[in-house]
């Protein structure tokens, strides 16, 4: 009797808010690692950024949310200008492994004791999204009920972030669409396939990595104000490293360096994922599995992504949609 | 010259970017106050730490006005929510603690004064003992104890005092008590320092020599630190051992070394060292086999981390836990230093270890085939050593060295399931630091990375120890990318 509910709560996530979220976030994924090349480890900081840009705005300086909204992006292109100068000319592997110290200096600067008047500390910032929510009632974009179809149900609230979120999404597709078209897409990709020949034709490598990564630092940084927006409240550790590693899956399920892959990936991934949860967790409550606590199903879920990962890049490392091709020449 | 003005030019940069990096952070402005202060805490049953002991009223009050109480749920935990923050008087009803214990009254009484800041959970712990030992003023052992259980964040009336403050991603200072005064401070430091670097140092050299011959960064280290750490725990406990060390136990000599902790740390780092052997026979070299890319394998080591991570945290749980032998020791003086013989060990068989290593890779031939691979691969094949059987020995020996790190880190503080998860960025400053690939720069590395962590706590917070070593490693990069000990050309 409950397969049904399984089912529509597994579709709810796969549609909802978070999988937009992911979905915007694994496009600046997507434009770092598939387009350009660059091994970045440290999506998860342009999301606290983000994150914190709008909570930081609204709750201790009393600025409006559209205010919040610009200070995130600005923070994102900063961080990504910190990041990427000092580090883009850096091997491969370099860049990946100052990539998660950085986000996670992030996250410890946040959480610690001095930055608390401004950030909150451990205790992170909440109600702050009032503003968002208070638009739309006034407004009237979606009138306040229940929308959905059988056991599949959405509040007013959680429509208008889903319309907004998926329309972010909409816009940073078409963006990455057109870009890639352009002469300053192929300049990209061909730095992804062989950087020096790029530089043997005049090109200034460089530059075009730290546009890069801006621009993909951006995407994440609106998802981390759309975080935000979701739940209201953040905390400094709900950014822990395993966030980008969750990016790093979808983004590989979908396809790397495809339009559609960091589109397809996390809502397969989100979908697949709850519907593990809940079965585990029906499984573990009705008693089915006597050697695991219900506690243990968020671990056990970690574990599978995990293997995900590791199969998916060894068994098909262009993902549900790519090519093949693509993803195997790669940086050395 | 054009070196040095690129040397500039980088420093420069930097230097803009520390300066963005604080603009990044907006300035400070007034706390402000939403409500949600409380007072908190736990009461453990003494017999069995993860039993909790219920129906304990506990009293707030404040300047003689009762605030509000709470009794002690089935786990022990109780909390009463307070209205502002400011100045209260906890009290511990002793009538209502099971007669079978008594409250301990070191180092404070039934009656506390706490003083509440806005937006804390303020912990206020309170010990029970089995009945007779609670009015007995404490041996000197016994306080020990509840010092060493504080500062391993169990939250007694520190200035941070919150449960939220525990743990996540801050490895915390190890447990070496320093005596009043900066001389005396620094020495104190120093020596946590050298100890830390010490730990740093033996879990990363393996991850340093593993790069060396095979080129992957292996991001799975940091777990094989904690399944060292857990698989002690886990051998120490059981009956086989502790019934082994039982007629032994009064010799002076063999008491020591059939002591549990100590025969299940050599049985976690064999274990280690075969999970390292069965990584590289089982994953690594077929994946080299099939010539999959430098950057899938270093994804696959992610996905390996994530693996080991969360299947250690089902099997271990989300507690930090200390071994239960060589927890309550006496501190010794030699000279200014006060350290436990714990400490002290750690130090010593760290050294010895180190020196090993050091011996095995300078004088035996599979050390000098190691060094060799990790200096170039191709050559070593060509000139007549089985590359393949060396990088499985070398595998062996990191992942053996690495769960001998995680035994020592889980004595020094506690074990928990992300210990080595922390630690890792630690092991990649000292690796880079050092030089990759090199096995003394790992050693080197280490130390410098365990000093400057400590050594920082001097003038800054303990939570950002991290963050300075952090720093240092992306200063290296950017200045001398090939470490102290590293080579030019080996960086592109």
């Amino acid at each position: 009797m409950d397969i049904m509910m399984t089912l529509a709560l597994s579709l709810e996530t796969a549609i909802g808010p978070i999988a937009a979220i992911y979905v915007l976030a694994a496009i600046g994924l997507n434009m770092h690692f598939g387009y350009t090349g660059l091994l970045n480890f440290g999506q998860v900081g342009f999301m606290l950024v983000g994150a914190y840009g709008v909570a930081v705005c609204v709750t201790t300086f009393g600025l409006p949310l559209w205010v919040g909204f610009c200070v995130s992006v600005l923070c994102s292109v900063v961080l990504a200008l910190i990041l990427g100068i000092p580090t883009l000319r850096l091997r491969a592997d370099y860049l990946a492994i100052s990539t998660i110290a950085v986000a996670e200096v992030l996250r410890l600067l946040y959480r610690a004791e001095f930055a608390r008047p401004v950030t909150g500390g451990v205790y992170g910032r909440q109600s702050f999204a009032d503003a968002f929510y208070e638009f739309n009632d006034r407004v009237g974009i979606i009138p306040p009920g229940s929308y959905g179809i059988g056991d599949v149900d959405f509040s007013a609230d959680e429509l208008w972030l889903m319309l907004v979120s998926w329309a972010c999404v909409a816009l940073a597709l078409g963006m990455t669409a057109m870009l890639m078209r352009s002469p300053w897409g192929r300049v990209i990709k061909g730095i992804r396939e062989d950087e020096d020949a790029v530089r043997a034709l005049g090109k200034d490598a460089f530059t075009y990595k730290l546009q890069s990564l801006v621009l993909g630092g951006v995407f994440g940084g609106v998802a981390g104000v759309l975080i935000a927006l979701n739940q209201g409240n953040i905390t400094p550790d709900q950014f822990m490293p395993q966030v980008t590693f969750y990016l790093w899956a979808m983004l590989l399920l979908g396809g790397v360096g495809t339009l559609w892959g960091p589109v397809i990936g996390p809502v397969i991934m989100w979908f697949l994922l709850t519907l593990f949860d809940e079965t585990l967790r029906s499984l573990a409550s009705s008693g089915a599995l006597p050697f695991l606590a219900t506690s243990d199903s968020g671990a056990l879920r970690h574990a599978l992504v995990g293997i995900a990962l590791m199969l998916l890049i060894i068994y098909r490392p262009q993902g549900l949609v790519g090519n093949r091709k693509e993803m195997l020449v790669n940086v050395k | 010259m054009r070196k040095g003005a690129h040397v500039r030019t980088r420093l420069v940069t930097l230097l803009l970017a520390l300066i963005a990096a604080l603009l990044a952070i907006p300035g400070t402005a007034a706390a402000d106050a939403q409500g949600g202060e409380s007072v908190w805490g736990q009461i453990r049953n003494p017999d069995s730490d993860d039993e909790g002991v219920e129906g304990v009223d506990i009293a707030v009050s404040q300047e003689g006005e009762e605030i509000g109480s709470a009794t002690t749920d089935a786990d022990g935990n109780w909390e009463v929510e307070v209205p502002e923050p400011g100045t209260y008087q906890v009290v511990l009803d002793e009538e209502t603690v099971p007669e079978e214990f008594d409250l301990l009254q070191v180092p404070a009484g039934a009656e506390r004064d706490v003083e509440v800041r806005a937006d804390q959970r303020f912990a206020v712990v309170y010990r029970l003992v089995p009945q007779g030992e609670g009015d007995v003023a404490a041996s000197p052992s016994e306080s020990q104890e509840a010092d060493s259980e504080d500062s391993g964040g169990s939250g007694e009336e520190d200035a941070a005092g919150s449960g939220a403050e525990e743990g996540e991603g801050v490895v915390e200072a190890p447990g070496v008590a320093t005596g009043p005064g900066l001389a005396n401070q620094i020495i104190g430091l120093t020596v946590a320092g050298l100890l830390f670097g010490l730990i740093i140092a033996i879990s990363s050299v393996g991850l340093s020599l593993i790069f060396g011959t095979t080129r992957l960064i292996n991001f799975a280290h940091g777990d094989m630190v904690t399944f060292g750490a857990v698989m002690a725990m886990i051998f120490s406990g059981t009956s086989m051992l502790t019934g082994l060390h039982e007629p032994f136990a009064d010799v002076p000599v063999l008491g020591l070394v059939t002591n549990p902790l100590i025969v299940g740390t050599v049985l976690a780092v064999v274990c280690g060292a075969a999970v390292g052997g069965v990584l590289e026979l089982f994953l690594w070299r077929p994946l080299r086999k099939r010539n999959v890319a430098m950057i899938q394998m270093f994804i696959v080591t992610i996905g390996v981390a994530l693996l080991l991570r969360h299947l250690l945290l089902v099997v271990f749980g989300a507690n930090r836990e200390k071994y239960v032998q060589f927890r309550i020791q006496d501190m010794v003086n030699i000279g200014p230093i006060a350290i436990t013989p714990r400490d002290l060990g750690i130090m010593v068989l760290s050294v010895l270890v180190l020196v090993a290593v050091a011996s095995m890779l300078q004088f035996t031939r599979i050390g000098k085939a190691m060094r060799a691979v990790s200096d170039n691969r191709d050559l070593a094949e060509s000139s007549g050593i089985d590359v393949n059987r060396v990088t499985v020995y070398v595998w062996m020996l990191g992942g053996g060295l690495s769960a001998l790190g995680g035994v020592f880190l889980g004595l020094n503080q506690s074990v928990y399931w992300q210990m080595g998860f922390h630690l890792l960025l630690l092991m990649f400053a000292a690796v880079i630091l050092g030089g990759l690939g090199t096995a003394y720069g790992a050693m080197v590395g280490g130390l410098v990375i365990g000093l400057v962590a400590q050594l920082s706590t001097l003038w800054f917070s303990a939570q950002l120890m991290n963050v300075w070593a952090l720093l240092i490693m992306i200063v290296v990069l950017l200045v001398r990318p090939q470490g102290i000990l590293g080579r030019r050309e080996r960086v592109g």
